[in-house]
Parts: structure tokens; sequence; C-alpha cells
């Protein structure tokens, strides 16, 4: 520990000058926008307007749903990749290609198989032409402070998930950044890993022992930001925008059981909750006109299996979201999902961070499999638009066949052709189980070939 | 502890030799003896080839397979180097893109032989009066011949560089330069090994075809194997060729031994996998070297100019560049490319209309086009015929893992050995019982590349997962419902990448394969590669030309009309796991 403090001692006077430039913040986001093509060639917007400013000395996270923009934005800031407008700097200067004193913490790791620990570890330090003495020591020194020792010479295939991580972290730290990022870094872990991970990275940063002045982590976990960050960045999907800024003022370390944690984590879920809804045609409003719903594909035995989970004891139709999020396992966003899912289909409402069935939903609970499949295909033709399109479709040719790039083009026109994919996919095994249609793969083709 | 390993070894304990030592010392210090030797040959003046004739005398055949070994190597140094700057390119660059891809796929299926007739001509004219010109000729043979499927492969790891690991090189500010060799190269490793091996397997056939070339008036024979056989053909010899057998199949076991499993197992880290696989590639000789102390010791000076090398501040386009969009200036320069592609296309096929014209008519183009139809007869017939008898063996031998483990190396070694040194043997058949050689020499196209099939096959079965085998067991699946439903389409994938590349090699051959002589014998069967062979030996340049096309074309259409399409939907349904 001792070689490791007195190595970071030079960096940190550089730091020092630096600061005194740089006062006022480490990373500047004014009005950030991004766009990719759509699969009909338009512009699909995934950022709007994002305005983000980080200090020194604070853990910020950026909590959303899964294709809120997050990731994106986390790449903008990376360098890795350029805003459509807007305007992002970093330490006073305008973001172009990565930027020094940023490294970056990948979900999937991203190390070098061929490489050993320390050699992935000194990669870094290579590229900036760090003489190899000096790199050694930087090197040995990270490996030590993330809890490594031991393991230099070990490829990662030869280690276990959370200790890759370590290896991610030790990789990012040794450059000495002034801002780290990090991508999800613990959900490709299991739960014990990433939370022992979690713990160690907030206590060398409570001790002051990390190399670096702030953290940005994206997350769609929920008691994670709230667990770790100082403040807590909340997303909205389509487009991504920046729906609310939570300050979390517990001191670490932080206990999951705390009321206050509790509360904070619900008052959360209800943000999130509430902010998903617009996305979504509400049950009382006119049913969605749009075909262009984007579907994400979710199992109809998961759907059946939520809708009998959320009927029986002790919910009896009404679920608290984080706490069925923790009897099922299952992380915030993933709940999410199937909550959408639900309600899409008008079998439950989401709404203040709670699911609750709906009559149909109720009915569905206690229905034989066949009578699931035809209410299940009544929902489906009545309140997913690009179903019944394809219903009507299929019906009044004459051949009862229709390939599937005619929906595609239709999806693609809203979507970009990747959500055109997942939501074809969700179209298929939708209609299949509800026995609306057949689907051969091979031809792309939908046809009324088993009518029912 | 740990940390030993990764420090360079101190003095005392480096410099002390151990036995391993001795061994490894004495193997490496032959291998750079016998390299200068090769090459002092290659520059002395091409007189001297007919002063000493390849003389039929066993003796010297250890030296003829020290020549045909180095020209060899130079092939495979060449075509990676090749590969490394065509890949690259390629792929970093889509404009480059554009234009090598699709030439380096037409590259693949010209018949390698026929270049022969103008490579040959263009470098003796380069080095008039050596033995180098000669030389050259022949490597660049042999080049031709390794160079396109590991270029290939390369340009496909370095497409598919994994998103993350990307972004992590451009993250840590590595250079283009730096991150190709950190992570393009490491990354293109496995795939690119077994490219070249398979490089290697199809090499030996040509070496051995492109030693003694008879070009019009140039007649060249370099001391090598080749013209060792085709003396021994011409003296009617039978024990010379099998001498020459013997030899080439040593060479081959030691080439296999001492250089390929070594870098097989060597290479087996860089495969890209997040956990360690069940069986690691061993070698004997990976295992010697790096027992020994002084000779790693003797390594780090490479090892750091390798670090060097790749740390070099050189700057290259990186590849993924930061861009929102493209602007219009871009747009411009597109079209300047594509006016510049045109240009050159049109520009290049109105000269060889203009060179073909003045020499053929319309019914030399009808006459090769029809040889070309009964050569794709033969191929057809005879990949049928190797699948009706490879298939069911290979399947026999692969769900066997004990006896699998042990013929699997034999099927590619067989590969590997050129088949032209059996031609003979055949030849002496087909001529002794007066057998129609139309028909009777066909069988030679196939002799080298059926192995593919086998290989391949035995590779698939092996693979086959045990609980579907369990599964069919379990349903009383037998007989043709078995076959039909179980094994096949679970070794589909694997059948076709074997047939894809027999019926490539089938192609090659039939040139070598469709003539053949015994003595004053000449036999010769009417096809495609007899035509391209004849026009060869009279100098007849338009004819070779011609041949060549056509046989190009009907090559590709092939495979895309049959082979890929088969290919796709093997790996589309078909494709386990």
């Amino acid at each position: 520990m001792l070689s490791a403090s007195v190595v970071f001692a030079s960096a940190d006077q550089e730091k020092l000058m630096l600061e005194l430039t740089t006062q006022t913040s480490l990373l500047d986001i004014r009005g950030v926008c991004r766009s990719f093509p759509k699969g009909s060639g338009e512009e699909l917007l995934v950022l709007e307007k994002v305005d983000l400013t980080i200090h020194s000395g604070e853990i910020v996270g950026l909590l959303g749903r899964s294709g809120s923009g997050k990731s994106t934005l986390l790449r903008i800031i990376a360098g890795l990749i350029a805003p459509s407008s807007g305007n992002a700097k970093c330490r006073g200067e305008t973001i172009v290609g990565p930027p020094n004193g940023v490294s970056m913490v990948f979900q999937s790791f991203a190390l070098f198989p061929w490489l050993t620990v320390l050699q992935n570890v000194e990669l870094g330090l290579e590229a900036l032409g760090i003489d190899s003495t000096e790199r050694r020591t930087r090197a040995l020194a990270a490996i030590d402070l993330i809890g490594l020792d031991g393991f230099e010479s070990a490829y990662p295939k030869e280690l276990s998930g959370g200790m890759r991580q370590r290896v991610g972290f030790a990789r990012a730290l040794v450059v000495h950044p002034d801002l780290l990022l990090m991508d999800e870094p613990f959900s490709a872990l299991d739960v014990l890993t990433a939370e022992t991970l979690r713990t160690d990275l907030v206590d060398l940063w409570v001790e002051g022992r990390l190399p670096i002045k702030s953290v940005l982590m994206v997350t769609h976990n929920i008691e994670e930001a709230v667990l770790m960050c100082d403040r807590i960045i909340v997303f909205s999907s389509n487009p991504g925008r920046v729906a609310a800024e939570i300050k979390v003022d517990l001191p670490h370390p932080r206990n999951r059981l705390d009321p206050t944690f509790r509360q904070l984590v619900d008052s959360v879920y209800a943000r999130m909750t509430q902010r998903a809804e617009p996305k979504m045609p509400t049950l009382d409003g006119i049913p969605g006109t749009s075909v262009g719903m984007v579907l994400d594909h979710v199992s109809s035995n998961v759907l059946s299996g939520l809708i009998e989970t959320l009927a029986g004891p002790p919910y009896n139709g009404h679920a608290d979201l984080p706490v069925l999020a923790g009897h099922l396992q299952l992380e915030a966003d993933e709940i999410f999902h199937l909550g959408e899912a639900l309600q899409v289909l008008r079998f439950a409402q989401l709404s203040e961070g709670d699911l609750m069935l709906t009559d149909a939903g109720k009915r569905f609970a206690h229905l034989e499999t066949d009578a699931r499949k035809k209410l299940f295909a009544e929902h489906l033709i009545n309140y997913v638009p690009v179903m019944g399109l394809i219903h009507r479709v299929l019906d009044e040719r004459p051949s009862h066949t229709a390939p599937a790039a005619r929906f595609r083009n239709e999806l693609e026109d809203y979507m970009s052709e990747n959500y055109a994919d997942e939501t074809l996919k969700t179209i298929v095994s939708w209609g299949r189980y509800a026995e609306l249609f057949a689907y051969d793969e091979q031809s792309e083709l939908f046809s009324l070939e088993n009518p029912h | 502890m740990a940390l030993q390993d990764i420090r360079a070894p101190t003095l005392g304990q480096a410099l002390r030799p151990n036995i391993w030592d001795g061994v490894a010392f004495v193997l490496v210090i032959g291998a750079l003896v016998l390299i200068v030797y090769g090459g002092e040959q290659t520059v002395v003046p091409l007189s001297t080839l007919d002063a000493a004739p390849v003389s039929l005398d066993p003796a010297n055949l250890p030296l003829y397979a020290l020549r045909t070994t180095m020209r060899m190597m130079l092939a495979i140094v060449c075509s990676i180097v090749f590969t490394f700057i065509y890949a690259a390119l390629a792929a970093k660059s889509r404009r480059a893109g554009m234009v090598l891809i699709p030439l380096l796929d037409i590259l693949q299926s010209v018949p390698i032989l026929g270049f022969l007739t103008f490579t040959v001509v263009f470098f003796m004219n380069l080095f008039p009066g050596r033995v180098l010109g000669a030389e050259l000729a022949c490597v660049f043979a042999i080049f031709t011949s390794q160079a396109w499927n590991m270029t290939f492969s390369m340009y496909q790891s370095m497409r598919n560089v994994p998103k993350d690991l990307e972004e992590a090189s451009q993250s840590f500010h590595l250079s283009g330069w730096q991150r190709f060799w950190r992570l393009d190269v490491p990354f293109a490793m496995p795939g690119l090994i077994w490219n070249t091996m398979m490089s290697m397997s199809g090499g030996w056939f040509f070496v051995v075809a492109s030693e003694a070339i008879t070009v019009g008036d140039t007649t060249v024979t370099l001391p090598g194997i080749g013209p060792y056989v085709a003396m021994a053909i011409k003296e009617q010899n039978l024990p010379a060729i099998s001498y020459a057998m013997l030899t080439m199949f040593l060479v081959i076991l030691a080439y296999d031994q001492l250089l390929f499993r070594p870098v097989v197992a060597w290479a087996d880290k860089f495969r890209f996998e997040q956990t360690a696989s069940a069986s690691a590639p061993t070698s004997w000789m990976l295992d010697l070297f790096r027992r020994t102390r002084a000779l790693r010791a003797l390594t780090y000076p490479f090892a750091t100019l390798n670090k060097a090398v790749s740390n070099l501040h050189i700057a290259l386009p990186g590849g993924l560049k930061m861009r929102a969009r493209s602007g219009p200036s871009s747009l411009i320069v597109d079209a300047v490319w594509f006016a510049v592609i045109f240009t050159g296309t049109g520009y290049a096929a109105w000269k060889v209309f203009a060179y073909l014209s003045t020499t053929l008519s319309p019914s030399d183009v009808f006459s090769a086009v029809g040889y070309g139809f009964i050569t794709l007869a033969r191929v057809i017939v005879l990949i049928a015929l190797a699948t009706l008898i490879w298939v069911p063996v290979g399947v026999w031998i692969g769900l066997r893992p004990k006896l699998a483990e042990r013929i699997q190396p034999l099927a590619q070694f067989l590969a590997a050995f050129p088949a032209n040194l059996a031609f003979p043997v055949f030849v002496v058949i087909i001529v002794r019982y007066g057998l129609n050689p139309n028909l009777w020499l066909s069988p030679l196209m196939i002799l080298g590349t059926q192995w593919y099939i086998l290989f391949n096959v035995i590779a698939g079965a092996s693979a086959f997962p045990t609980d579907l085998r369990e599964a069919a067991g379990s349903l009383h699946l037998k007989g043709w419902r078995w076959w039909t439903k179980v094994i096949l389409p679970g070794i589909f994938p694997y059948y076709i990448t074997g047939a894809i590349t027999a019926s490539g090699g089938s192609w090659n051959a039939s040139i070598v394969a469709e003539v053949a002589s015994w003595g004053d014998t000449h036999l010769m069967a009417s096809g495609l590669g007899a035509y391209i062979a004849t026009a060869t030996e009279a100098g007849d340049f338009p004819r070779v030309v011609l041949g060549i096309a056509v046989m190009c074309i009907l090559v590709t259409l092939f495979n895309r009309l049959l082979w890929r399409p088969l290919y796709a939907f093997g790996e589309r349904r078909l494709r386990l796991g």
C-alpha cells in the first residue's frame, strides 16, 4: 500500500497545477444531442439537449432504462463518438477523440485475452509512452491497490468475472485519470461478487486512495446508484433526456436496510415509472394508433408466470416494484420491461412504482391454456397496432401470406433497424403463442397456415 | 512468486544452460547453416544448372528437399507480409476495400499453375541469366497458392474485432500502429495460423509442380524434389519416385513437428474466449524450448525489439474515426474514386480484348468453354464419388474418439502430401493395362484433395454433441433415418468446408492431372486443364489467357451458385451450439 501512495504523489502535484486553471468543473456538457440513422434513412434522436456538469470529488450516476441513451452519452464523454450538436467539454477543452485524463471501465471488461494481467494494466501507460521502469512500478502499485496481488502473470481467461473486472479497474486507474467513466461495471457479475467489488471501490474512494477526482457511472440498477453515488441523474427514454437529479447525502458506508435508504430507492422507482408512462398508450386514453410502438421481446411464458405471481398471494393483484424485483431477483430494468409488456397488453398497469393487474389480467390468471391463448390473441389484435395490421393484411390477401419485409419497412419508418428487428421478433413470438398466424423463418413469410 | 515469470531472469540463472539448451541449440544452429547453404545456391548463374543437371542419385535428395523447403518458407514469409498489408488496407480504408476484396475473391479462383506461364517469363527477364529469376518465379507461384485465403481470414478477423476491445484501445490512446500490433494481429492470429497451415498443405503440391517448368522455349529445372520426379518419369525409374515420396513424407513430418505444432500450441493464447478450454494443443518442440533457460534468454532481445516496433509512434488511419456524418467532400472523393476504378477497368478490358482478338476467333472461345464443361463434369462426379466414400468413413471414424485421434493427423498429412508425386504410379498402371485416359486420368484430380473432405467430416463427427447421439439412441433412430435426421445435418457445415477446399483444389490439379506421361508415353484427357497445359508448353499465351479466364469464370460461378448458398444454409440452420 505504501508504494501505491508514493507513486501517486507526483501525479497529484500535476493535477494540482491543472486544478488551478480549471477550478470550476471537470466535465461540462451543454445541449448535447445525438441521433443515429433509422432504417428508413431518417435520423432517430437518442439524446436530446442534455446538460451535465461534473465537479471534482463526486461520484455521479447516470440512471436510466436500457435504450435511454445513457451509454451513448458516456461514449460521447469518452470521446468515442461525436455529438450531433451541442458542446462537450472536458477540463475546459472541447472533446475531440478520447480526452487525456479520462479512462473507462467496461461492462464486458474489454480485457485483451492474449495479454497477462500485468500487460493489460501496462497497456494504457505504454500508449502514453511512459518508460518501462516507471510503467512497471505504477502498474504494480495499481494491481496492489485493487487487490490483484499474485495474479500478475495470469491470463484473463484464468480469472473469475470479479477478478477480471478488478483488472479492468486497475487498467483504468493506472493512468491516474481525473475522471473515471464506468459503463455498468457490475452488471455482468453475479450478485455477491458485484457487491464485494462495489464496497471495495467505495471504501477506497472514501479513504481517498484512488488516484482520481471524480467518477461517472452508468447503471440501470437503482439500489446500486443509491448505494454508491453522491448524485443520481435519472434519464428518460425516447429520446434520452435528463428527467431528474437526485442528491444522495447519506454517509458512507451506506446500509441497504436503512429506512432512509429504502425510501430513496422507492422514490427513484416511482420517478422512473412515472417517466416511463408517456411512451406507452394509457389505459383510459385512446388505444395506441401508431404502428411504431417498440416492443421488447419478452417470452409469453414469462408474462404468464408474472401474471400468476401477481394474482397470487401475497400480492393479490397489486405489487410494489422494488419488493417484486427483490422477490423475483430481477434488476429494476428487467422488471420495468416485464411491467411495460403487461401494460401494453392491458393485463396490468404501472404507476408510482407499483404494478397492478387489470381485470383482464386477473381473468387470464385463472384460465386454461387454450382460453389464455384466445384472450392473449384478442388483446394483441386490439392493443398492439402492428399486430392488428398484420392480421388485417393476412385476412385481406387472397393468398393469406405476407412477407415480413412489408411490415419491417413500416416499422423502420418509426425506429432504428435494431429496434425493428427486436419488435418483429416479439411479434412473431407472441403471434405464434396466440396462434394468430404462422411464420416461416426461411422465407420470412407470415401466413394464416394454421388459422384458429 | 508469480512475479518471477514476468521479469527477465536474473543473470546467473539465465546463463547456466541446462540439458535442453544443448538439444535446442543444435537445432537452431543446424537450421541457420542449412538456410545459409541453400541461399548461396540461388545466386549462381543459370548455366550451372545445365552443367550439373538433376541426378537421380538418392544421396542428392536431402539437398533437393532442403531447396524445396526453403522455397516454401520464403513464399510463406512473403504471404504473411502481403497478408498484413493487403488486409489492413482493405479493412481500414472503405475505398480500398471496395476494390481489394472483390479482387481477392477472383484471384482465389484463378488456377495457380496458369499463372506460371507469365511469371516465369517475367522473372526470367528481370534477372537474365541468373538462377534467382527462376527461383523467384517458383516462389511466386507458391505465394499465389497461399496468400489469398490467408488474406481473407485476416481481413475477416479485422472486420470482426470485438467492439469493446476497439473502444478500450481507443480510450487508452493506442495509436493506429499500436492498435494493429496489439489488437488486430493477435485477434486475427488463430484464424491466420489455421489458414497458413492449410496454405502450406496446398503449397507442397505447387512447389513440386512449379520447380520443373516448360514455357515455350524456356525450360527451367531448379534443383528440387519436383525436377527429380520429372527426371524419374522421363527415365521410367519407379524406385527413384518412391525415394522422392519417402523424402517428401519426412519433410512434411519434420515441418509439422518442428514448425507448425509449436506455432499452433503457442498461438493458443490468442484464442478469443473468456474461459479456458479443456484441451489445449501441445507440442513437444515448444515444451523443449520453454524448458531451456539460455535459449529463452536469447529470445529476450527479439521480444524487446518486437515491443519497440509495435510501440513506434507511426501515424496510421486508426479505423474508427469520430465522425457524426460524412460531408459532401467525401461524396465528391467517392465519385472521383469510382471514375478512376471504372476507367481503369475499361482500359484493361479493352487491352485484353485487343490482345486476344488478334490471334483468337470466337470458335476458340467456344472450344475452351466446351473443355471447361468437360472438366466441370469431372469435378462434380469426383466430388460426388469422394463424398459417397469418405462421408460414411469419416463419420464412422469421428464417432470413435480413440480412432479419430489417430486417423485425423494422418488425413491432414495426406492432404498436405503433394499428390503429383504419386501420379506416375497411376500412369504406369494406365499405360500397362491400356486404360482410357479420358476416364482413368480423372481420379488424379482428386487424389490429393479428397482428404480435405475426410478430415473435415471426422472433425464434424467428433464434435457432434453426445447428448444428441444419446437422444437419437433413446428414440430408436436407426439406419437411413439416423443418417438423414441426425448425423448428416450435424456434420453438414464441416462437410461443406471440406468440399469447397476439395473442389477448388481439383480445378487447380486438373492442369497437371489431365496430361501425364511415363517415359515416352504421353497421355492426355480432353478438358480445360489439358487445354491450358498444352498451351503453356507451346508458349501460346493468348490461349493460356483464354483458358485461365474460362476456368476462373467457371470456378467463380460454381462457388457462387452452389457452394456459397450451401455454406450459408449450413451456417444458418445446421450449426450446432
